[in-house]
């Protein structure tokens, strides 16, 4: 029990942390922040359950006021933007990231780590965020979709990446990788 | 940490914080359907007035919280601009402002201590169902106190890193700042529990 609150709180405090490092610009111009890395982190490494409930508490601390999103952003207003549905999404990915992680237990950590995120973190997230957009600025799918296209690169970078890191992690500390325990 | 309240107290800080968030709910189901622009304007006007009646830094401070909203609103302007339907446009970008303002305003004046009060308030019903909703507390003052620690120590790796590359260390310090959580989480864990647990 202590040690779920723990590893809960850590990667929720993680989350932030991510937000604050400086971010690195794509070849296209967009500027792309770790944070959503830490979500899809938060799903491969700590699994469903408890990768949501870090997810959730972030969030839940964002909307008491604290500036935990990227950029020093928080508060309720953030909840009230179209773009708002990225943030409903994460608990989301990092929840699916996690199912398929205690799903597939056999597979290479990297690899699987790896495609869940990219369903997790990717395919989930922007299915709920582009609906949650569509409804908020009244476009269409397609217009909506094109908007939020030129962010896939930067998130399928960080898909790779948390293969990576959930590798490593696992080797250094396998207790740690609790998707896994 | 900075939090995101005022510097200064304001007569708004004194309204008790249930109200202020019920107050949000309602405005912001009754705007959220509202099309016409004549509307709109007046209502972001009013909001606009209501931070002048609390002082002009609240104005000024709830201008610097819009910043990167007004990105965004000059892109999906640029983009209805651009489509012929302006007046739609507006009135999206008229709405979202009047919201995020609001909701904005709410949180500038509620000290966190009282947003976490509501918090535990809301969670109660939980409790009675058998969830352990002190964990819940624990957690987040530990998500508090962790939040500049952790940012302490992505600065320490950043510099470490400068100090043996001329390249920047970007995601590289990513590995070594989880490996530091983690081994964090372990001994927290375990203070937790030497101290009777949750």
């Amino acid at each position: 029990m202590e040690r779920n609150i723990a590893y809960v709180a850590l990667f929720a405090a993680l989350i932030a942390a991510l937000g604050l490092l400086p971010k690195f610009t794509l070849v296209s111009g967009i500027p792309i922040t770790a944070q959503s890395l830490g979500i899809m982190l938060c799903g491969t490494v700590l699994g469903a359950k408890r990768g949501a409930l870090a997810v959730v508490l972030f969030l839940a601390l964002v909307a008491l006021g604290l500036p935990l999103l990227a950029g020093g952003r928080g508060g309720l207003g953030v909840f009230g933007t179209p773009w708002a549905g990225f943030l409903f999404g994460f608990p989301f990915a990092a929840l699916f990231a996690g199912i398929i992680m205690e799903n597939y237990k056999a597979g290479s950590v990297a690899l699987v780590a790896g495609i869940a995120a990219v369903i997790g973190g990717i395919g989930v997230l922007y299915a709920i965020a582009i609906p949650y957009y569509m409804v908020g600025t009244g476009k269409g799918v397609i217009e909506s979709t094109i908007t939020m296209l030129p962010f896939i690169p930067g998130d399928l970078i960080k898909a790779v990446l948390a293969g990576i890191i959930t590798q490593a992690l696992y080797k250094a500390r396998p207790a740690a990788v609790l998707s896994r325990a | 940490m900075l939090a995101l309240t005022l510097p200064r107290k304001t007569i708004a800080h004194s309204i008790p914080a249930g109200w202020k968030l019920a107050g949000l709910a309602i405005i912001s189901a009754l705007v959220f359907p509202i099309d016409s622009l004549a509307l709109l304007t007046g209502l972001l006007a009013g909001i606009i007035a209501l931070h002048l009646v609390l002082g002009r830094d609240v104005l000024k401070y709830a201008i610097w919280m819009m910043r990167p909203i007004a990105v965004f609103a000059g892109v999906i302007l640029a983009f209805h601009f651009v489509v012929s339907d302006f007046a739609a446009g507006l009135g999206i970008i008229l709405r979202m402002l009047t919201l995020v303002a609001l909701a904005n305003l709410v949180t500038m004046t509620t000290k966190l201590n009282e947003m976490i009060t509501i918090m535990e308030f809301c969670l109660t019903p939980l409790s009675k169902l058998g969830v352990n909703t002190r964990a819940f507390g624990v957690a987040t003052a530990m998500v508090i106190r962790f939040t500049p620690v952790l940012i302490n120590k992505a600065s320490a790796l950043r510099e470490s890193w400068r100090a043996r590359s001329a390249k920047r260390a970007g995601w590289r310090i990513v590995m070594p700042l989880f490996l530091t959580a983690v081994d964090d989480a372990d001994r927290v864990a375990e203070a937790l529990k030497a101290r009777g647990g949750v």
